[in-house]
């Protein structure tokens, strides 16, 4: 099975966020997979395990984004790509990243192709789709169990709390919600080896791409931090009282009750 | 410059989401005085679409067929672009929801055009329109604008109000027939989790425990609470990994980001990762028994105590004040 995952470079959920001069101040932050991407990777790496195959992991990006392609490569995928545009474009909206994704894909034949749900950083959650869209095969989203049997997929995903059993077939893409799966850590071996397995680089150039097909179709104006909360009012004295007192702030005070 | 913008109406269960109208409110300031088409799909929805129209749509268009009945993206994508091909909008309007979430993308992949997804509100009106959103689960916020070609954006649910409901407002309500073939998905079942049928998206009232909860059973007094403020029940991610609850509640980083009226935190830290999903509610409550806990610095009230103390308490005091009220 010739298996595809993107894979995104976000910031640590453990990092605050510093704007200066109206972008994100990326300089000393630590930087991880996509936690909903490492959820598509381990999946990509069972469905390799028990039905044979090869899996790839996509990025797009940077040359830094290189150190969390050698992780997942680390964690057992087979071949990785860096489709980079750090030179080319200054800015990359979703269409653009779907769009030069399958300009890359399109002639690869994937069977199936994992993703996150949501990258948490920009949060949108639109590339899959849309890439899915862009090749022509179909898409389920937020996905906790995944069964492959011939071409024959059968499903669970996540509907807000429900769960949606439904049957569909490859090729396919989906993206992953939390409980999927577990994923692993590399392990000390895995990253020896993950040095040695091959890291493919392009450019723009190489996919036929005009910088002018992939302008972004919508433009951050700017960014800024949400006002800082004061810290409230903790209640004091004897704890039936602090009850009937917190109630009646919340009924007279806050009037969200 | 007036623009037509079209929103798409989501039912649940045979009743439309709020979510519906605080879309077309969206719609409204979008459209600088112009028109506001809403969209209604399913297998028999007509008899919801004067709703629509009470709370500010100035016509809605229904699409039915059998094949409607359940979400798929294949089907409801059939129709929508249908519905876009007649009527030629300048705007499209879909709440961030897991319906809107998972057919946005498609459309706007098929169109060719921008889509701002996950907005929390609008500056601006018309050709000037700003839309704000999260980025980084709320620790940040972006302002984004549409460069050109259609304005296309999901809202998020309870963050836009809905305009007032006029009863005495009418609009053309007309069906337009679609053929949906081809169907890629086959929905099999659907397990219906969420016990109490609030969704914890759109709820004004959100009963959060962490590991404090110490049980899958220690969650019942929070859902007792939620039951009597008709609210919904979350949790941290501490609490999921101790497996006390179901991932689909988990609020953070990874999981929900929710912005309700209240937000009552039990038994709940405070990890950064967690304020990301909670922090821009409306009033937060913190109960936890250590003082120095991280959650008491965004509370707006906090009460120092054992949770199971304060909960059970605070169900029985908001009991009163519903009878008395």
């Amino acid at each position: 099975m010739n298996i595809y995952v993107l894979v995104k470079r976000t910031f640590d959920t453990e990092e605050k966020i510093v704007v200066s001069g109206g972008k994100i101040q990326e300089d000393g932050a630590e930087f991880i997979i996509n936690p909903y991407d490492e959820y598509a990777i381990e999946e990509a790496i069972q469905v390799r395990d028990a039905q044979g195959g090869e899996v790839t992991v996509l990025t797009l990006g940077g040359e830094d984004a290189e150190k969390q392609l050698r992780t997942a490569l680390a964690m057992g995928a087979d071949k990785a790509v860096l489709i980079n545009i750090e030179d080319d474009l200054e800015e990359v909206d979703q269409f653009a990243a779907a769009f030069i994704i399958s300009e890359y894909l399109k002639d690869k034949n994937p069977d199936l192709i994992l993703a996150g749900n949501v990258a948490i950083d920009g949060g949108s959650g639109q590339v899959g789709p849309r890439l899915a869209e862009l090749l022509g095969i179909n898409y389920v989203t937020t996905i906790t169990n995944l069964e492959i049997d011939g071409t024959t997929v059968t499903i669970k995903r996540d509907v807000e709390g429900d769960t949606e059993v439904l049957e569909t077939s490859l090729p396919l893409l989906v993206t992953a919600q939390q409980g999927l799966n577990e994923p692993r850590y590399p392990s000390l071996p895995g990253i020896m080896k993950a040095k040695k397995k091959p890291l493919e680089e392009v450019e723009l150039d190489d996919l036929d791409i005009d910088e002018d097909d992939v302008e972004a179709k919508i433009e951050t104006i700017e960014i800024y931090l949400p006002p800082k909360k004061e810290a409230g009012k903790v209640l004091a004295g004897d704890l039936a009282d602090q009850v009937r007192e917190l109630v009646e702030l919340l009924h007279s005070e806050a009037k969200v009750i | 410059m007036s623009k037509k913008v079209l929103v798409l109406g989501e039912a649940r269960e045979g009743a439309l989401r709020n979510v519906s109208y605080e879309a077309i409110a969206a719609a409204k300031t979008i459209s600088g005085g112009g028109e506001v088409v809403s969209v209604l799909l399913g297998d028999s929805v007509k008899d919801l679409a004067g709703e629509l129209v009470k709370f500010g749509a100035d016509r809605v268009i229904t699409v039915e067929h059998p094949h409607l009945k359940q979400y798929t993206s294949d089907g409801y994508g059939q129709a929508i672009l249908a519905v876009i091909e007649q009527e030629s909008p300048e705007a499209i309007v879909f709440g961030h929801t897991a319906l809107g979430k998972d057919l946005s993308p498609k459309i706007a992949s098929k169109l060719q055009i921008g889509l701002v997804s996950d907005v929390t509100s609008i500056e601006g009106e018309g050709d000037d329109a700003v839309y704000i959103r999260p980025i980084y689960s709320g620790k940040a916020f972006e302002k984004v604008k549409v460069k050109n070609g259609i304005q296309f954006i999901t809202i998020r649910p309870n963050n836009i109000a809905p305009l007032v409901k006029d009863d005495s407002k009418t609009g053309d309500v007309t069906s337009l027939s679609v053929d949906i073939t081809s169907l890629r998905t086959i929905i099999k079942e659907v397990v219906r989790k969420s016990s109490e049928g609030v969704d914890l998206s759109e709820a004004k009232v959100v009963i959060a425990g962490g590991r404090g909860v110490k049980s899958e059973e220690g969650f019942k007094p929070l859902q007792e609470l939620a039951n009597v403020l008709g609210g919904a029940v979350g949790a941290s991610r501490g609490a999921c990994d101790a497996d006390y609850c179901d991932y689909s509640l988990q609020i953070g980083q990874t999981g929900k980001v929710v912005t309700p009226d209240l937000y009552i935190a039990a038994g709940i830290s405070g990890a950064i990762q967690h304020l990301a999903g909670m922090s821009n509610s409306k009033i937060i409550v913190a109960i936890n028994k250590d003082p120095e806990a991280n959650i008491f610095k965004v509370a707006d009230y906090g009460i120092v105590g054992d949770l199971f103390e304060v909960i059970p308490m605070l169900t029985e005091e908001f009991k009163k004040l519903k009878v008395n009220a």
